[in-house]
């Protein structure tokens, strides 16, 4: 064990699986990344984990109409994350309820009706498979999928890159300047469900929104700018899927909580000794400047 | 530009939430190329009516003619930004969101641009801020900011909603300067403020509101003793039991 080809190396040599999984993380990172650091700093954070659990009754459906198959739970949980979404925004702009409560009244009810279904066909080894995944057993159409949804993500964030940006950052003047604020806020939403449903294919619904969140958080603390706190964030992502692939592998732990547990570690690093804003900065004191 | 062509007229325009008029049957003109302050007491629709005036509220009844503008070629620089402070976009690419009618959501940055946005800063007195991120600045110089992005956005009408809150003497002065200077340049100014002093030196126009017009016009003969108790008369709350209004049109 102490060979370091051995340790870091070889189980992505050996095993197909290992190969796949890594190949997930990867895609995973490009797509959440971004998509994470806008949650952030859109103070979105919380509804990506409602929105997160708002795909379950979708995969439900997928599941008991279908059994454990991919596309099915897929489709089930986009469908559902969007409609959720979407009655949230409508929720918000047509009635006095803000858009947070909205999504929390809305998720709530999204889990009881999604753990309703499950357990009425399923054992509670399908529950714990829909509720944690299992990113080890991700084969060609799961990468396929995961892969294209990271695609789509990366193009359309360039596309919308500049109202997007506007948008979070002053939304008054992008609709003053007739700039579609919330048509990028809507389509920012489906990015966000489409990453949740990718990482619900590896991680599984409660571990999805670990890979969008924990990155993104940790890189706020590195990151000067929106894009390279994007880019740490995809970098912070894939090093928590490898370091949590090896970890499990070497330590026999279940995947998803390991990549998950590592993405932690890294925010709680960040937290702790991140070039801005963390509590090492706060607290260092260096000779004043003089201007 | 023709100042004698009408910029913004108001038809027997009320404006107002959930029915409750908070600008009540308003007419008048804000000429081409004058510069106006809109005064009166707090609750009295001056932020209401410029929301009205850049499309952000549908009128209740009565209607805004921009004389062939749309709310998009109207400059806003709303009282409570809603510009989140902490974000990380530099002074440059906040000011450079000024040319957003020129390059809209795809267009590259020609050199021009870089050049006009350099002026821009130099203008309010930020040169030298370009790389800083906003959250690094005080409240006057993200106003200043503000300033050098509306500078840019070259439109014919400019409305700024209490500017000067919390600015600065300096500040305030340097800001009023660029206001003088879009004046010279045949824009329409509509500037709410609250300074009286400072309105009866700058604006040669003002609007006094109380939820509806106590006077309109040259400012010294709108700032009298008689009208400005007239405004504070004015009753702030809404009446629940208000019944329909059946005013005539003016």
């Amino acid at each position: 064990m102490s060979d370091p080809f051995a340790l870091f190396i070889a189980p992505f040599g050996e095993f197909l699986f290992m190969r796949h999984a890594l190949a997930a993380c990867l895609a995973l990172a490009l797509g959440c990344g971004p998509v994470g650091m806008l949650l952030v700093l859109r103070r979105m954070s919380l509804m990506g984990d409602a929105l997160s659990h708002a795909v379950l009754p979708g995969a439900a459906v997928g599941f008991l109409l279908s059994g454990l198959s991919l596309y099915a739970m897929t489709i089930g949980g986009a469908v559902a994350g969007l409609l959720v979404a979407l009655i949230a925004g409508a929720v918000s702009r047509c009635t006095t309820l803000r858009e947070d409560a909205s999504f929390a009244a809305l998720y709530l009810v999204a889990i009881a009706v999604g753990v309703l279904i499950i357990s009425m066909r399923g054992t509670s080894i399908d529950l714990i498979h829909v509720l944690f995944g299992t990113i080890l057993a991700v084969d060609d159409p799961a990468l396929i999928l995961v892969a294209a949804i990271a695609t789509l993500t990366l193009f359309t964030l360039a596309l919308i890159y500049r109202p997007l940006i506007v948008e979070c950052f002053d939304p008054d003047f992008l609709r003053s300047v007739g700039g579609h604020g919330g048509a990028m806020h809507s389509i920012f939403l489906v990015l966000v469900v489409l990453n949740l449903v990718a990482g619900f294919t590896a991680l599984g619904t409660l571990m999805a929104v670990g890979m969008l969140m924990l990155p993104a958080a940790a890189a706020h603390f590195w990151g000067r700018h929106f894009w390279s706190a994007s880019l740490i964030a995809v970098v912070i992502a894939f090093f928590s899927g490898y370091s949590g692939l090896l970890l499990s592998f070497h330590c026999n732990l279940p995947s998803g909580p390991a990549i998950i547990l590592v993405a932690g570690c890294c925010y709680a690093f960040s937290l702790l000794f991140g070039a801005k804003g963390s509590l090492l900065s706060r607290y260092r004191s260096g000779p004043h400047l003089t201007g | 530009m023709n100042r004698s062509m009408p910029a913004i007229t108001l038809h027997d325009l009320t404006l107002g939430y959930e029915r409750h008029p908070a600008v009540h049957h308003l007419s008048g003109v804000f000429a081409s190329g004058t510069m106006t302050a809109i005064v009166g007491p707090n609750g009295s629709g001056k932020t209401t009516l410029l929301k009205g005036i850049t499309g952000f509220l549908r009128p209740l009844a009565g209607a805004i003619d921009r004389g062939g503008l749309k709310p998009k070629d109207i400059a806003y620089l709303p009282q409570h930004l809603e510009a989140d402070r902490s974000f990380p976009i530099t002074v440059l690419d906040t000011v450079l969101l000024g040319l957003w009618q020129e390059i809209g959501m795809f267009a590259g940055m020609q050199r021009t641009h870089w050049d006009r946005v350099t002026q821009a800063l130099f203008t309010v007195g930020l040169a030298g801020f370009e790389t800083r991120t906003v959250n690094e600045l005080s409240g006057g110089q993200f106003q200043r900011v503000m300033f050098a992005r509306m500078s840019l956005q070259n439109a014919p009408v400019l409305v700024l909603d209490e500017p000067f809150n919390g600015i600065d003497q300096q500040t305030t002065a340097d800001l009023l300067e660029v206001v003088r200077r879009w004046h010279a340049e045949g824009r329409t100014i509509l500037v709410v403020a609250h300074d009286l002093a400072l309105v009866r030196d700058f604006f040669p126009q003002t609007l006094l509101l109380a939820r509806e017009m106590i006077a309109w016009g040259e400012t010294r003969q709108v700032l009298t003793a008689a009208h400005l108790d007239r405004a504070r008369t004015m009753s702030e709350a809404w009446d629940q039991s208000a019944a329909i209004c059946r005013q005539e049109a003016a």
